[in-house]
């Protein structure tokens, strides 16, 4: 029932934007086709990009480059921070040793860290792994922390009681007592991961979205910066639906929604 | 609740432990620097690199000073964040709220948050230009998202029983939503604002290595075409510096919320 309502409310407001978009560009002309496409220019620029290809490469090669890079960032990245934030969240030592580095660190943000990257590893994959690091793993050390601590006194002092041994303690109280913040901040890590990896193609990439994004732009062909914009938003989304998807998977009394 | 977690080291021993992580930390860089398993002009010692900040505060590189840079950047900063700030949790409460506005907002929200707020920088060149409105776009759409998120999110989890009590007592919507939603989901509405900030200001960063004449990023960007590591990295500690200012700020907010509401 509710469901269904959710739907149509959704849908209605997706076509209408749909319908608005080619009256508003090509009927109306309230918006300049200069400034932003109309439906046809977008839909000619895609099939440009599609077969003949764009910024040396098809789209297709693009955003392989680009998906294959943030994974590979985002899994190193999460397989560092969620450890230390546990760590972190669970002991006062390890908090008072870690943090300050972690204070001195943090507040660089990850996009701040490309010209670094460059002048260190070039313009090649490895310097934009370096650079996706450094953005995904911050969230995930902090949402980690943040979610232990916010686990509720009693659950812990009655798994104590009832002498649960430490690695039980961690594995079924507080790992899923701190998971939906774990989670949140994972999300927060790929959006961060996209961010960055977009960032540091634009500043310098040899394929990839960023690299289409900064061809289109130097060109002003809006067209293919739309193009360039939604790639980069569908593979996002195709990578956070499979991240919710885990989080469904594993937490089924939480309701998320992507 | 400290007394339930492992055991709270003292404040000596918390300074202590604080100052070996830091010592540690330090140690490597300098061994690595002076060794020579990198070259010195990749990686300058942290004295080099302080003095580099220190003499970058007068002596003007890639245009001006680096506090006139600074300044550039936290005005284009401060007007994108307010916007979205201001924008962001209000909508994130109403959507919390009215199921027919989430309805009609997730979707097309969920398809524009996946564009990451970088992707927006060759729009917001090509319609508002590089000088203040084109960085002011980008830093709202860094900004925007997780203001909304958190507001929602703190909206969608309050306690049922708050709601159920405001609602047997007669409240109306938007005295639920400015009394009991909005005070219940402050903590996360205030976490969501730093994350905000946070993405903010460092959407701005990426906007100024990508286009600009003037700020903190532009002059990284110099500093990397001149293979001036040292210069990067004083932008780095510049940036890092105000977004900890800012964060700070932000900070004491929290807990002084968390106080008043008497958690921790």
């Amino acid at each position: 029932m509710h469901i269904s309502r959710r739907l149509a409310i959704g849908t209605a407001t997706i076509v209408t934007l749909l319908v608005l978009w080619p009256v508003l560009t090509l009927v109306t002309g309230t918006i300049d086709t200069g400034r932003f496409p109309s439906p046809i220019q977008f839909w000619q620029s895609l099939r440009q990009i599609v077969t003949v290809g764009y910024a040396d490469g098809t789209l297709w090669q693009h955003a392989i480059q680009s998906l294959k890079l943030v994974v590979m960032g985002f899994v190193v990245a999460v397989s560092f921070g969620i450890p230390l934030g546990l760590l972190m969240g669970w002991s006062r030592r390890a908090e008072a040793f870690i943090n300050p580095v972690f204070l001195l660190i943090r507040p660089i943000p990850p996009l701040a860290w490309i010209p670094l990257a460059i002048l260190w590893l070039g313009l090649g994959d490895a310097a934009k792994i370096m650079v996706i690091f450094f953005a995904a793993f911050v969230p995930a050390v902090i949402n980690t922390f943040t979610g232990i601590r916010m686990i509720e006194p009693h659950i812990i002092e009655a798994a104590r009681m009832l002498g649960t041994g430490r690695s039980r303690l961690v594995m079924e109280v507080l790992v899923p007592g701190a998971a939906p913040m774990i989670f949140t901040g994972l999300r927060l890590s790929l959006q961060a991961s996209w961010t960055t990896l977009v960032a540091a193609e634009l500043v310098g990439a040899i394929t990839g979205l960023g690299r289409v994004l900064n061809v289109a732009q130097t060109d002003i062909y809006p067209a293919m910066v739309l193009v360039g914009m939604i790639a980069v938003g569908v593979l996002g989304w195709a990578t956070t639906r499979v991240l919710v998807s885990i989080e469904l998977r594993l937490m089924p009394w939480l309701s998320v929604r992507a | 609740m400290d007394v339930n977690r492992s055991p709270l080291p003292s404040k000596v021993e918390a300074f202590f432990l604080g100052m070996a992580g830091l010592a540690c930390f330090v140690a490597i860089w300098v061994a690595v620097s002076i060794s020579g398993l990198v070259p010195r002009q990749f990686l300058p010692t942290p004295w080099e690199v302080a003095l580099r900040t220190f003499n970058l505060l007068w002596e003007p590189f890639a245009g001006a000073s680096l506090p006139v840079h600074l300044a550039r950047s936290f005005e284009r900063f401060a007007s994108g964040f307010t916007l979205a700030a201001a924008v962001g949790v209000p909508l994130g409460l109403l959507m919390g709220w009215f199921r027919w506005l989430d309805d009609m907002i997730t979707p097309v929200f969920d398809g524009l948050r996946f564009i990451s707020p970088i992707a927006w920088v060759p729009f917001a060149a090509l319609w508002f230009g590089t000088g203040l409105g084109g960085p002011i776009l980008i830093i709202f759409s860094g900004a925007f998202p997780p203001c909304l998120i958190n507001a929602y999110r703190g909206a969608r989890f309050v306690d049922r029983t708050y709601i159920e009590a405001a609602q047997m007592l007669g409240t109306g919507n938007l005295r639920t939503i400015v009394q009991v939603l909005l005070p219940a989901s402050f903590p996360a509405i205030v976490a969501g604002l730093r994350i905000g900030a946070g993405l903010g200001w460092q959407s701005l960063v990426g906007a100024e290595l990508i286009v600009a004449s003037a700020g903190v990023g532009y002059m990284m960007v110099q500093g990397q075409s001149n293979i001036s590591t040292r210069t990067v990295m004083a932008g780095m500690i510049a940036i890092g510096v105000v977004g900890l200012v800012i964060d700070v700020a932000l900070r004491q907010l929290e807990a002084f919320v968390r106080r008043r509401r008497g958690l921790r």
